[in-house]
């Protein structure tokens, strides 16, 4: 016993000291107390600047009409006023359809996308399979050869005649060769052979062994791919510049691009027929606006300090050549 | 090691002739076929219906597109060099490389210098701070951020008049004014990209083994040093990889950045502001008579791209052949 507590013991002193050198070692090479005093104020200003526009559109969306009118957009406000968003409650039809279409299409895109996205990844990690070298350069070529935005429109509009309809917000967007590639890699690292071969002995089929083996234990990579995916999908507006007339299928992110769009095609039409007055009046107030914008950065700015280390990950991941 | 010697073994059983189709490899087929289809589909359809180029195309009435399609006159390379003979052609060109230039060039420099200062700070947890809220503008989209520029430049009530005329200056109509639109897109890209790039450097230089450093220590290598000598070679292999990346698209352009900060690409701002891709999507909003010149524009875009990745990607691989992505 005795011995017991005197080898923890030595081994407690050993980590100390260790401890202590590696400190040592950390402060001889740290840089002086006064440039990390700079550094951190510069940092601290970086930081500021990459947060800033967001307080201060927060702020614009609850100004009252009136000091907006008067004063210009003002980091403090003369006058708080939620009016904005009554506005916005009062529309709630259109927000909340708006909502619901980004939210069905986010949630939708992000499933089919992650389903197809591994599934390909796990096909070509699998060392032995014959298609592999193949698929591996249908995967590849994209990636440095695409039709570009023109045959995209083309195909989807006036081949497929998707426009005007959900999936040409969800489909396009559902996979693409660096998530592929990511996946592929990540299941290439982290899987060994001796799993898989054992489950097929036990006559496992490679669905099964997918599902049930590579699944639960590859969740890092399915939340890296499924992050990607969600904000693809939640910040996208050209689909739906490019693909959507009907008012009901019009997302939070195409709801403000149209807004900021409306003020455009009056601005450039004076001959509309309105007196600058009617103008004004039919435009969306400039704090409803903001209000919408805000609207759409909240869930991300909440969210996002959670999700960062995924985004991390998925690009260190694939920047290991597999 | 044990893993090269499997990876041997298993390349040695394949060679000794284990052709043969098994069901592992239907069921695998089967498991990739979604995706397969979805590649044939939405990659590899639209550079089939890249053939349109090609065509002198018409909408035939009665019939449906792709009849009208196969009816069209081919047109050879009518419609390139209608493109190319243009006169925005010029401008779109210049637009497009210089602002990529200057972009990879920023969005390179800026982040790695950051990167190597933030990694030196006493306390991580304001490290961890500053990278959290640096991250932020990366999950903004284009649009989003139009409006939070529209807040600095509009034209009445916008913070960047108010500034100016509180210190006696005449307001400036920031929309119709293409000279200071160059620096303004300039600072939203770096703004926008900035935190990320830099936690991407930060995470491959905080993988750097310790010793390399405490070995340059007892040599007497300054921050400098250090910084030339170890930190730098060590994360090269990602700064070419994001380079290669980035060269690729450097006949595409961030159309959000272009279209959407601009309040959709005003008049004014065209000579400034226009690019290959704002050409083509303003280009699609004005109907289907020009489509044909249009997805001109789009092939030669493309087939520049695609130049521009092999050849970087082939100089890389001669100079440095284990940071080449091909």
């Amino acid at each position: 016993m005795a011995t017991m507590s005197e080898k923890r013991a030595a081994k407690r002193e050993e980590k100390r000291i260790e401890r202590e050198e590696a400190e040592a070692g950390f402060r001889l090479n740290q840089i002086k107390p006064a440039t990390n005093a700079i550094f951190n104020v510069m940092f601290a200003i970086l930081s500021f600047i990459c947060v800033f526009p967001f307080f201060f559109v927060l702020m614009i969306s609850i100004s009252s009409e009136q000091s907006l009118r008067t004063n210009g957009y003002a980091l403090i406000p003369s006058e708080f006023s939620l009016s904005a968003y009554e506005f916005l409650w009062n529309e709630r039809g259109m927000i909340l359809q708006s909502l619901l279409v980004s939210v069905g299409v986010t949630v939708l895109g992000t499933i089919i996308g992650v389903v197809l996205t591994t599934t390909m990844g796990y096909v070509l990690s699998r060392p032995q399979f014959k298609l592999r070298g193949f698929l591996q350069w249908v995967v590849f070529i994209p990636m440095i050869f695409t039709g570009g935005m023109v045959a995209n429109y083309v195909v989807i509009a006036n081949l497929l005649h998707m426009d005007d309809t959900i999936w040409c917000l969800v489909l396009p967007l559902a996979v693409s060769s660096w998530n592929v590639t990511i996946s592929k890699t990540f299941f290439r690292q982290t899987i060994p052979d001796s799993i898989i071969e054992s489950a097929k002995i036990d006559g496992a089929t490679q669905l099964t062994i997918f599902a049930r083996i590579v699944v639960p234990i590859s969740k890092p990579v399915f939340a890296t791919v499924a992050l990607f995916l969600t904000f693809g999908y939640w910040n996208d507006w050209l689909q739906a510049a490019l693909y959507i007339n009907k008012d009901s299928l019009i997302g939070l992110q195409p709801l403000l691009n149209r807004m900021m769009g409306q003020l455009d095609y009056l601005a450039n039409n004076p001959t509309a027929g309105l007196s600058l007055q009617q103008y004004r009046a039919q435009m969306p107030s400039e704090s409803v606006r903001m209000a919408i914008a805000t609207v759409i950065v909240i869930p991300i700015a909440c969210a996002y300090p959670f999700f960062q280390k995924y985004f991390i990950s998925g690009l260190t991941v694939g920047a290991v050549k597999g | 090691m044990s893993k090269q010697k499997e990876a041997v073994t298993e390349l040695e059983k394949r060679k000794k002739g284990k052709f043969r189709w098994t069901r592992d490899d239907t069921e695998l087929t089967l498991l990739g076929l979604p995706a397969t289809i979805w590649f044939a589909v939405f990659a590899y359809l639209p550079m089939f219906g890249l053939i349109i180029a090609f065509k002198d195309f018409k909408l035939q009435t009665g019939k449906g597109f792709l009849a009208s399609l196969f009816a069209s006159d081919w047109a050879g390379f009518k419609n390139f060099t209608f493109f190319l003979s243009n006169n925005t052609f010029g401008v779109l060109l210049r637009n497009t490389l210089l602002y990529n230039l200057v972009f990879i060039v920023l969005n390179l420099v800026i982040p790695v210098t950051l990167a190597i200062v933030i990694n030196q700070l006493f306390s991580k947890l304001a490290s961890k701070c500053y990278q959290t809220l640096m991250f932020f503008p990366y999950f903004m989209s284009w649009v989003v951020v139009s409006y939070f520029v529209y807040a600095f430049l509009s034209p009445d009530g916008g913070l960047a008049n108010l500034i100016i005329e509180a210190f006696g200056g005449e307001a400036v109509m920031w929309y119709s004014a293409p000279k200071f639109w160059p620096f303004i897109l300039v600072l939203m890209s770096t703004w926008k990209g900035m935190g990320y790039n830099m936690v991407v450097y930060l995470a491959s230089i905080t993988g750097i083994d310790t010793s390399l450093y405490e070995a340059a220590i007892l040599d007497g290598a300054t921050k400098w040093q250090q910084a030339r000598y170890i930190t730098i070679p060590t994360i090269r292999p990602m700064i070419i990889m994001m380079f290669i990346l980035n060269i690729g698209h450097i006949f595409y352009s961030d159309f959000g950045l272009f279209y959407q900060v601009t309040q959709h690409l005003p008049q004014p701002l065209n000579d400034v502001a226009s690019t290959f891709d704002t050409y083509i999507f303003l280009a699609l909003q004005t109907g289907n008579s020009k489509i044909g010149q249009t997805a001109a524009a789009g092939l030669f875009q493309s087939v520049c791209c695609c130049i521009t990745v092999l050849i970087t990607n082939f100089i890389v691989s001669k100079i440095d052949p284990d940071s080449a992505i091909i």
